[in-house]
């Protein structure tokens, strides 16, 4: 059924994807996101705009980013040929600047002269904090008050970057706490701001435009696929929190009847002890931060708190598009633990000599399961969506050493 | 005729302003929700505006959102919001009771559920912040088909189009939002509201009620002077939340005097 399924007019003209998505806000932002709208449909299509995000792409970023075969572990796991999306080794160590590069490039066509951004671990933030001294854009990045505690290597790199980093101290002092608080910003000072949302979820039309800039990955990797093994991958795996690398890997695919799919959620301590970060396995649909997707809710509709080991994907919700994936069976949603994926943090690291972020792990544990179940002529792709040096220290923390 | 309807009227008959009070349910602890709500309607309030506490407030700003926090430590829930609603009703048959919240916790109970057990509570309307019209439609003709009226906002932002289209789903009264930013911030500015509600006011015979930064008698004259009504809602909850370890009475009468000074105020343009 899903091959009748004409994936390019997702989102409608309203944000919605079979019933997720939409625009869940308050009347004072409807306008910001109007606006936004339609200077986006404007500008996608706008020869102009896409060549200076393609120069961008090439000369700042350092794209296309590798797709590199992993043959040590792949004879390691004698199953399937597993290549990896090198996005670590993108400007700013992560897929997240392929976004804040396409949102900056909008906030500058639009004459907004302050961006503002959440952060989780703090790459977003980076990334964020980035481009903005790069056009010479103020910058507020919020965090929530345990994260600045959490990360403050990140904390002191958007700091000299030129960004106030302002933590955030209600609720449970996260990133969806730092989610609301960026909105309250955004709907104080809409009109000179632009806010940089860092995942494919929040109101429409972010889940498509940061989508759609993050697809650059994926249409690389099917190029690179064909020209490198000659045919598609059989199988794509990636880590999902809000999603945005996900996505970015296989939008350019779903029409790709062959190619299966994988998103990989936190499973933390493991989903039956309810610290987790799995709403797409655990949830129910509900709303959150603009939109409708599955979330991590208790029995009155109130947010619970998430855990991973990894900040990055430490989040009660999801993108909805991967909502609506998950439902039409399109892509599979699997959980991988906090101990699999510091298991495979080390395994990477010291066969290929690739430091993987904890959140690209969660991708990287589940293709040790998967590769050895199919054959060799068989070839996955796992997006290595950032580089770990990020988080040495909590790496370091669980061995018990001070660095 | 609805409740709200009823009392709208009726002001508008005596010549007097509306005002509609926010306090959150189940702030700072459950019991001090109650005898609240009856020294509010006793000090001169016309609509009660009750808020359900959501995780993740995102309208709020600092004030309420400790207001949400303290009431969810306590587990407040929807549920127990139409409880206490009940309870309200026991004594008071006329009051209009608008609750106010966001679209989760709604979702979570059910929209045709939902609104069955708020007009069996005694509920008359509802106003979630994050369900703007495009949204709502779904669960507005539950509302409908249950006798509540659903209120919808209009910002400073909105353009006379969508308020046009706006005031013609709305029923009730339509709240707007006077200032761009969250609840109980400082920058009100009497003379953009005064512009903006001129544009506004051509397009509904509803009446409209100003809220969102009024913190005080003055203010709440000024803009009660361009409106049909106000509200106000941080003032409240910012003294409910300074006397968590007062009795339940001594909140209510500490809330009933910022009302009583309020309506005065008001009262007298």
């Amino acid at each position: 059924m899903s091959q009748s399924i004409d994936y390019s007019a997702f989102p409608n003209e309203e944000g919605h994807f079979g019933p997720y998505g939409g625009r869940f806000v308050s009347e004072t932002l409807i306008y910001a996101l109007d606006e936004l709208q339609s200077i986006y449909s404007r500008l996608k299509d706008d020869p102009g705009f896409q060549a200076e995000f393609d120069k961008d792409m090439a000369h700042y970023v350092g794209r296309p980013s590798p797709l590199y075969l992993a043959e040590r572990w792949t004879r390691e796991l004698g199953g399937a040929q597993i290549y990896l999306k090198r996005e670590d080794l993108n400007h700013t160590g992560a897929h997240k600047v392929n976004n804040t590069i396409g949102q900056a490039l909008l906030a500058k066509f639009t004459g907004k002269s302050r961006v503002i951004a959440e952060t989780g671990a703090g790459q977003h933030g980076v990334a964020t904090a980035t481009v903005a001294a790069r056009l010479g854009l103020k910058c507020r990045v919020y965090m929530g008050a345990e994260d600045v505690k959490r990360q403050a290597l990140n904390v002191y790199r958007m700091k000299l970057l030129g960004a106030e980093v302002f933590p955030v101290t209600s609720g449970s002092r996260t990133l969806k706490d730092a989610m609301n608080e960026a909105m309250r910003d955004w709907a104080t000072n809409v009109d000179d701001t632009f806010y940089i949302i860092g995942t494919v979820a929040g109101p429409h039309p972010y889940p498509q435009l940061v989508r759609d800039f993050q697809s650059i990955i994926g249409r690389e990797a099917r190029r690179q696929s064909l020209e490198q093994a000659g045919r598609l991958p059989d199988a794509l795996v990636a880590c999902v929190g809000g999603g945005s690398n996900a996505i970015g890997l296989f939008h350019p695919f779903l029409t790709d009847e062959s190619v299966k799919m994988y998103g990989v959620e936190a499973g933390g301590l493991g989903i039956e002890t309810g610290k987790h970060a799995a709403p797409l396995n655990k949830g129910i649909p509900g709303v959150l931060h603009g939109n409708r997707t599955y979330l991590m809710e208790d029995e009155n509709g109130q947010i619970i708190e998430t855990h991973s080991v990894s900040a990055g994907l430490d989040y009660p919700g999801v993108g909805p598009e991967h909502s609506w994936l998950k439902d039409i069976g399109r892509v599979n949603y699997v959980v991988i633990n906090d101990d699999e994926a510091l298991a495979a943090f080390r395994k990477i690291t010291k066969t290929e000599g690739i430091m993987p972020a904890l959140e690209s792990s969660h991708a990287l544990a589940y293709v040790e399961k998967l590769a050895p179940t199919m054959s060799k002529d068989q070839i996955i792709i796992a997006n290595l969506s950032g580089r770990g040096d990020k988080d040495i220290l909590t790496v370091a923390g669980l061995d018990g050493i001070t660095v | 005729m609805s409740r709200i309807s009823q009392r709208l009227n009726q002001a508008k008959a005596s010549g007097k302003k509306i005002l509609v009070a926010y306090v959150v349910n189940g702030d700072p602890f459950p019991q001090a929700t109650l005898p609240t709500l009856h020294a509010m309607v006793a000090q001169g309030v016309d609509v009660i505006e009750l808020g359900v506490p959501f995780s993740d407030p995102m309208a709020e700003g600092p004030v309420i959102q400790k207001g949400h926090e303290r009431a969810l430590e306590h587990g407040t829930s929807l549920k127990g919001t139409l409880e206490l609603v009940k309870q309200f009703r026991a004594t008071n048959n006329t009051t209009p009771v608008v609750l106010m919240g966001y679209a989760n916790p709604v979702e979570r109970f059910g929209y045709s559920e939902f609104a069955k057990a708020a007009a069996n509570a005694g509920v008359d309307g509802l106003l979630t912040v994050d369900l703007p019209p495009e949204e709502v439609v779904v669960l507005k003709a539950e509302l409908d088909a249950n006798g509540l009226d659903n209120i919808f906002l209009l910002a400073p932002t909105t353009t006379v189009e969508r308020a046009k289209k706006i005031a013609a789903h709305a029923s009730g009264f339509l709240y707007y939002v006077s200032l761009k930013g969250v609840t109980g911030a400082g920058h009100l500015d009497v003379d953009s509201v005064k512009s903006k509600l001129a544009e506004f006011g051509q397009l509904t015979d509803l009446p409209l009620c100003v809220g969102f930064g009024i913190k005080d008698p003055e203010t709440a004259k000024a803009i009660a002077g361009l409106a049909d009504g106000v509200v106000i809602g941080s003032v409240l909850v910012d003294k409910m939340g300074s006397q968590a370890d007062k009795t339940a009475e001594e909140i209510a009468a500490s809330v009933g005097a910022i009302i009583s000074g309020i309506r005065n105020a008001i009262d007298t343009l």
